[in-house]
Parts: structure tokens; sequence; C-alpha cells
């Protein structure tokens, strides 16, 4: 059953130096943030016998503060630290409706972004806004720091691109320089609460005063190994008007960059149906 | 490891794994079985606690992250001869059937009482989606939560400033 918790060893470093410390001389251990998922994964005696690294202790890491031209979220920033945040709330909306989704307020009170971003699930709730937003993700080590492109971060299912030692320090998000005429985020599960989501959207949209559109970003959730962007329907509609035609092509190009599949939660052609009713429905109006 | 922390506002001391589960530190190390265990894997909310005063599941916290900080029970809330409130409106509004939610259901609607949640049915439905109930069908629930935010609400109207920060002076004024 459960990882036998004595024979299990929990570094908890003091400040963010020490734990940059630890992590290059332990190189084994599992950083351990909210523990919402890899609790789950303790309890059923998945992780017997590793080293983690606590990294609830660094206070500094949990801040959501303003930047040039960006917001800087702690990656110790709680889901509800993000759905209450004034700034976030005004200026990252479907990232702040998105948090909301995830688990229930249990799940919220204790998950934070760095862990939800580095756990990598294909289905993370709150990785449609971040691709739309286009976050960068900010991760240190003790040889250093580098910035990742959101969507570039992810390797496949359950798998990112952090190299040995790094952690997630926090996820930046730039303001968009205008703010878009219309923006949408949708979870679809077989419950409100707690579901995991068979398809999760996110979408913003900027028009021209004559209608045609400047810039469209949408990004899907559930319905590949990892999230994505819809690169094909975006550059289709752009410098067009919004017709009818023009969303129905658009909303038939969604396939061209997705790979939905049949798994316990749903189907494949479900899960593409109901996202192409989605963006159907955003890019209609 | 030695992990100091207050529980129900007692400095209490553990010492062992960092890894054990805050649930079975509660129930096992501490002797307080009022937390309950129901699906181990932080989906049914029976387990859940205050942390720092917000809702949590203890299934999914290792006792080492409790360190320094504040855990309230279902225990803290009222002793069988003197009720919480809550605990009273849910006796009244037969809230509880075979109880295993209870505790959970209890603290997790304590937290949103605290931070000052009102009587609104969506409101209070949103808050304790993360508690399941297999016997109740959850509208008692809701009502026993909705009825003590009234009676909170009318306290907290009736309750003067200065009445406020003195208790046991009240003026008891309806506005």
């Amino acid at each position: 059953m459960r990882g036998d918790a004595e024979a299990a060893t929990v570094l908890r470093p003091r400040s963010p130096a020490e734990a940059l410390r630890l992590f290059d001389r332990n190189r084994d251990a599992l950083p351990i943030a909210g523990g919402t998922d890899l609790m789950v994964a303790w309890n059923a005696g998945g992780l017997a016998g590793r080293t983690f690294l606590d990294m609830s202790p660094l206070r500094a890491w949990s801040r959501i503060r303003p930047a040039k031209h960006a917001v800087v979220l702690g990656s110790l920033a709680t889901h509800t630290d993000l759905l209450h945040d004034p700034i976030v709330r005004r200026r990252f909306p479907l990232l702040a409706e998105a948090c909301a989704t995830v688990g229930g307020v249990q799940i919220q009170n204790r998950g934070t972004i760095g862990g939800n971003v580095a756990n990598a699930s294909p289905a993370g709730d709150t990785f449609p806004p971040l691709a739309v937003y286009e976050a960068i993700v900010v991760v240190v080590s003790a040889g250093g720091r580098r910035e990742i492109p959101f969507l570039e971060f992810f390797a496949g299912p359950k798998r990112s691109r952090l190299a040995q030692g790094e952690l997630i320090e926090s996820v930046r998000m730039p303001i968009p320089p205008r703010p878009p005429t219309r923006a949408m985020f949708r979870k679809v599960g077989t419950r409100a609460a707690q579901a995991i989501s068979k398809t999760v959207a996110a979408g913003l949209l900027w028009l021209r005063r004559d209608g045609t559109v400047e810039e469209l970003r949408v990004a899907l959730g559930s319905m590949a190994p990892t999230v994505r962007r819809l690169r094909r329907a975006e550059a289709f509609v752009k410098g067009k008007r919004l017709t009818t035609e023009v969303v129905r092509e658009a909303c038939a190009l969604v396939s061209a960059d997705v790979a939905p599949i049949d798994d316990v939660r749903s189907t494949a052609d479900y899960r593409l149906a109901v996202s192409r009713n989605l963006v159907y429905r955003f890019l209609g109006g | 490891m030695r992990v100091a922390f207050t529980v129900n506002g007692r400095r209490r001391a553990y010492a062992g794994s960092g890894m054990k589960r805050l649930l079975d530190v509660l129930r096992e190390d501490l002797s307080l079985p009022g937390t309950k265990e129901g699906c181990g894997e932080g989906e049914c909310g029976a387990c859940t606690v205050l942390l720092d005063g917000q809702a949590v599941v203890s299934c999914l916290i290792p006792v080492a992250q409790a360190a320094g900080r504040r855990v309230a029970t279902v225990e803290s809330l009222g002793r069988p001869d003197r009720l919480s409130r809550l605990q009273e409106s849910f006796l009244a509004e037969g809230a509880a059937q075979c109880g295993i939610c209870t505790p959970g259901m209890l603290m997790t609607a304590e937290a949103y009482l605290r931070q000052g949640g009102r009587a609104d049915d969506a409101a209070i439905r949103r808050e304790l989606a993360g508690n399941l109930c297999r016997c109740t069908g959850y509208q008692h629930i809701v009502r026993a939560v909705q009825k003590a935010a009234r009676v909170r609400q009318r306290a907290s109207r009736t309750a003067t400033p200065a009445a406020r920060s003195r208790p046991g002076r009240r003026t008891r004024r309806r506005t």
C-alpha cells in the first residue's frame, strides 16, 4: 500500500539558495509543493524509498508581483491565491477562471501553479489559459537560470523539459498590449468539481474596427499528449471577417493541431466534436 | 524528524517520519479520531481539516508541511454538551446520515463561514463541491450551512462596532 513513511527522507530548505544546493546534492529528490498530485502517488505506494524536497518553506516563491509589462506568479502561489488576486483577475481572467475549476476548494488551497506546470498533465486546467497568454516558465538551478516558453516546457504526458537539479521559480505572464475583444475559458468534465476534463479550452480574440481578425489565440487541453495551440485555425482567420463560412472552416481546422484519444473519461470523437463547438461558439460571438 | 505545530489551539510535537500523512498523525499520534479517511486520494473531502484557517485534505499533506502551522480539526468546533452553531444547524436540519463525510463537511463549511460566507445556495454548493456525501443528497447539508450563515449574519449585524470589541456588552438592536 502506502509508501513506507519510516524509510522516507524529507529535506526542508529554508531559502531558495539552500533548496538549489540541496537539490544539486540530492539529484534523485522529488520536489513537493502542494502535494495534491504527488501525495496520491505516495499513498498508492508508488514513491517508496524516495527522498523529498519540501518546497513549502520557500515563502519568497509564493508571491504574485507586477513586473515590467508582465506579472510574475511565484511558483508556490496556490490556485486560491491566483483566483483571489486582483491583478490576476483583471489582467488574466481566464487563468483565474481556470483556477476556480481545479479540484475542489481543498485542492485549490494547496495546489500550486508551479506544481501544476511541473506535473505536466495533458489535462492541466490552467494550461490553455497559460498557453494563450504566452506565459514564460522561469527555472533555476545551482548553475543558473533559464526561461522556457510555456508550450516548449512539455515533452509529453507527465514529462517536462526540466533538467536535473532545476526548480520552477516562477511563471511570468506578459500583459497583452491591448485587452482582447473576446475571451473564453471552458472546461468540459463529467462534474463541476473534482473532475478531470474531457476537453478544456481557452481563447483570446482581437478584432480590428472593421471587424477583421487582428489576432486569435486558442488552446485546448486533454486533446493531445500536451496542451496545444490551434495554429492552423489561428492563421486561417487572421485578417478575415468572422463570417459563418470562415468560422466553419476554422472549426474544421481544429483537428489539424490536436490528437484526441479514447480513454476512461471520454472518446476521441466526442472530444473533437465538443472542442469544435466551443471554438464555433467563441468565434461566432 | 521533529515537527512542532499547533493543533486545536494547543502546541503539539510529533517525532517520526515527515512523510506520514497529517491524517494519520492526527488520528494515531495525537488521539484525534474525529477526522475520517474516505478515499485517501484527495477526491472526497472526508478528511478535511483547517490549515492556517484554510480547508485542506489531510490525506494529501505530509506532516512535515504542517511544521509551524495551525491545524484545526472537527474536535475544535464544540463538545457533545456544547455544540457549535454550525453543528447545531447540522443536527436541526438532519444533515448527517451515515456520518463519515460529516467532519469534513463541517470543516469546509466552518472555513466558508469564517471567511464571511453568506447563506447563498450556489456559493455554498460551490464551496462544498469537494466534499462528497453518498447518503443525504446534499439538500439538508446546504440548508444547515445556510442556517448557520444566517445566524452568523444576524449576530454580526446586531453587534455594533463598540459592542464587538467588548464581548458581553452587546446591544440587542435589529437593523
